[in-house]
């Protein structure tokens, strides 16, 4: 029997701005539980403002359209909540936070979810145990934890503690905005091995990339090709590969082609 | 207020001055009578001084605090709370004036710390008269000069050549008594190559008001190192004027981390003056302040011979309509080439009424030098927020957590581990949900 997971995440029409400027111009998706999707497009398409909108960032504004996160609408939750319902944002640019350690940020954090999902919370010894598989899973140093979230980090080393705040708050959907860049080729395996052992057939990865070589290590079911603010065409693995050697323009032409045949039948 | 009031009140800090028992050391009689006659001459600052633009010190004028009579009997139990883990040498002084029945003093090959008078007793002659009175001037600093002419107690720490202390020493000040005035007097001369930390804590056991007016000088000989804690804990009410003088000779290293946490009016003026080659000095501060508190820090570093080294980072947490104030100057002398230096002022205030003057300043008169500096006041960052609520913390959680953490920068940095978590509490409970 084939099992087509609940739907997670659907968006329809959904437009937003940055000061004033329309960014996002009607992005449809349906992602459900056990899927990988990738988007991929051009600089300046509009990949990273979807990701933010998703996670509720104050200075992107949501103009249009509708977004329902496992049934809810999610523009009536607040970031915070967002996170303890599930979902969460890989950052492209993680942010630095000078006199946090890593271990107390990320304990804080997964006791406030946990204690959000009516689990136990766990005390410092407990969360060290807990915390040491995570970090095995990404190969990373224990030194980590005890160093200021971020900081004086390397690109790649920012890129691993995002996926292992992934690992520790076990979303319902990750998002992770160029997970890859940074990375040399050791790494990237490495990462991309610890986000393909976190899936499960209830949760789903959405993987925001310029490049294919992340979709060899974790492979989408459906790859989607974003510009000007819009999906224009989704396909599965195979799509990736195409991009990668023919480039992006072909895909712009034919949704233009497409659109301007519509409107002649129209 | 008139020039004849501001006079009267200096008088009125010196009265008893004169019967104070003579050293049998006839340069610190002459040093006493030095500093009177200059207390007698000097007008208090005010508003109108250009130090003192930002700090209005007529509350403290008006105030009658007469200087403090000894009072040994202080039940020990009350100063538990305030106990070092780590300390070796303690030195206990109950209203400016040496305890030695609570203090656990180390006298001992090379090393001497402490009260004034056993210091001289050990033959340390030597030293102290060539350095106590010699680095904080006060020939034109009022309160420095009040402090000077009552000199009869003092923490006296000194270190034979390469002699280094594994545990730190602590210094600490208790007022007892509200309605007075204390002058509390370190002295700590560090011969070639010795070392050790130096904790300076002035602590209160009630929350009335009273004026400590001390004053630190700090002798670095040649490739010594000084790990310096200064924490101004003071009740809420008190006024407390500080300066402390630091010189610095070839190679010398001084760490400083000072906290400010007490007084309705405080002020700190921090004197550091490379006059060896190659000198390294990294001078850390933090004030959290709340209520209507006012904490002023004046620093000055003066680069006088070439490859010094200077690293300053000072910080505010500024709280309900309390004003913090930091003018921090650095001299870069002719001829001190090479100098490297950094200044940074950063500031975060919680609430609207909260303010914060900040003034860096470098005067440099050598041409092949590195200095950087910069200020900044504001909120937190938005980002920081954003980021730390993507991950499940409530807007309050994750503002609290970064106020922890600016504040944490400079705390972590106090070389004495008990010292620091307890400075955490401190601005976990000062700060937790304190924002506007």
């Amino acid at each position: 029997m084939t099992h087509t997971g609940n739907t997670l995440l659907a968006v329809r029409g959904l437009t937003a701005s940055v000061a004033g400027v329309p960014i996002l111009k009607g992005l449809d998706l349906t992602i459900r539980a056990g899927e990988v999707h990738a988007i991929m497009g051009p600089n300046g398409s509009g990949k990273s403002t979807f990701a933010k909108v998703l996670a509720g960032h104050p200075a992107y504004e949501v103009t249009g359209g509708e977004v329902r996160f496992r049934g809810s609408n999610l523009f009536d939750l607040a970031p915070e909540e967002r996170a303890r319902a599930g979902l969460f944002l890989g950052f492209q640019y993680p942010i630095e936070v000078p006199g946090v350690t890593n271990a107390a940020f990320l304990r804080l954090a997964y006791n406030t979810v946990q204690g959000a999902r009516g689990k136990d919370e766990l005390d410092p010894l407990e969360f060290d145990d807990y915390i040491q598989s995570k970090l095995e899973l990404l190969a990373m140093d224990p030194a980590f934890l005890e160093r200021s979230v971020n900081e004086g980090f390397s690109g790649g080393e920012k890129k691993r503690n995002e996926v292992l705040q992934m690992a520790v708050l076990e979303p319902t959907l990750a998002i992770l905005d160029e997970a890859d860049s940074g990375l040399d080729i050791d790494a990237l395996r490495i990462v991309a091995n610890g986000v393909s052992k976190l899936r499960t057939p209830d949760n789903a990865v959405l993987l925001i990339t310029h490049y294919q070589r992340l979709l060899n290590y974790i492979v989408p079911d459906y790859v989607h090709v974003m510009e000007a603010g819009r999906i224009i065409k989704t396909g599965g693995k195979d799509l990736a590969l195409e991009l990668e050697s023919r480039g992006y323009d072909w895909v712009a032409e034919e949704f233009a082609a497409g659109r301007a045949t519509a409107a002649s039948v129209v | 207020m008139s020039q004849a009031a501001e006079q009267g009140y200096l008088e009125q800090l010196l009265r008893g001055q004169a019967s104070l028992p003579a050293s049998p050391r006839v340069w610190l009689n002459g040093l006493r009578a030095d500093a009177l006659e200059r207390a007698n001459a000097l007008a208090v600052p005010s508003t109108r001084d250009e130090d003192w633009r930002f700090t209005d010190l007529s509350p403290l004028y008006r105030t009658v605090l007469p200087p403090a009579a000894r009072r040994d009997a202080v039940e020990p139990g009350l100063l538990v709370d305030f106990a070092l883990t780590e300390a070796g040498p303690r030195l206990v002084f109950v209203d400016g004036h040496y305890v030695p029945a609570l203090s656990d003093p180390l006298i001992d090959a090379g090393v001497t710390v402490s009260g004034l008078a056993e210091a001289l007793e050990q033959g340390q002659d030597g030293a102290v008269p060539e350095h106590l009175g010699r680095y904080a001037d006060f020939h034109a600093d009022a309160f420095a000069a009040v402090n000077t002419a009552w000199l009869h107690d003092a923490a006296v720490i000194t270190l034979a050549r390469d002699r280094v202390l594994a545990r730190p020493v602590h210094v600490l000040f208790v007022s007892t008594q509200p309605g007075v005035s204390s002058t509390p007097r370190v002295l700590m001369v560090a011969q070639t190559g010795s070392g050790c930390t130096l904790v300076e804590d002035y602590v209160a056991l009630h929350e009335d008001a009273y004026l400590t007016n001390a004053v630190s000088e700090i002798a670095l000989g040649p490739s010594a190192r000084l790990r310096h804690v200064r924490l101004q804990r003071e009740s809420k009410a008190a006024y407390h004027i500080a300066a402390c003088a630091v010189r610095l000779q070839r190679d010398a290293q001084f760490e400083s981390v000072s906290v400010t946490l007490g007084g309705r009016i405080s002020r700190y003026s921090l004197n550091v003056t490379h006059a060896g080659e190659g000198g390294e000095c990294r001078i850390d501060g933090l004030a959290l302040i709340d209520g209507r508190q006012l904490a002023d820090t004046h620093s000055t570093l003066d680069h006088t011979r070439p490859d010094g080294r200077s690293r300053q980072l000072h910080k505010c947490i500024v709280g309900g309509a309390a004003h913090a104030v930091f003018n921090g100057k650095i001299f870069v002398r002719e001829g001190a080439q090479r100098t490297d230096s950094s200044q940074h002022s950063r500031n975060l205030l919680l609430t609207d009424k909260a303010h914060v003057d900040t003034k860096p300043q470098l005067e440099i008169f050598a041409d092949d030098v590195k200095c950087a500096h910069g200020a900044t006041v504001g909120q937190l960052d938005a980002d920081q927020v954003f980021y730390l609520k993507s991950r499940g913390l409530s807007e309050g959680a994750a503002r609290d957590l970064l106020t922890f953490a600016f504040a944490a920068e400079v705390v972590e940095r106090i070389p004495v581990p008990s010292l620091a978590r307890r400075l955490e509490q401190t601005v976990v409970h000062q700060t937790k949900g304190k924002q506007t």
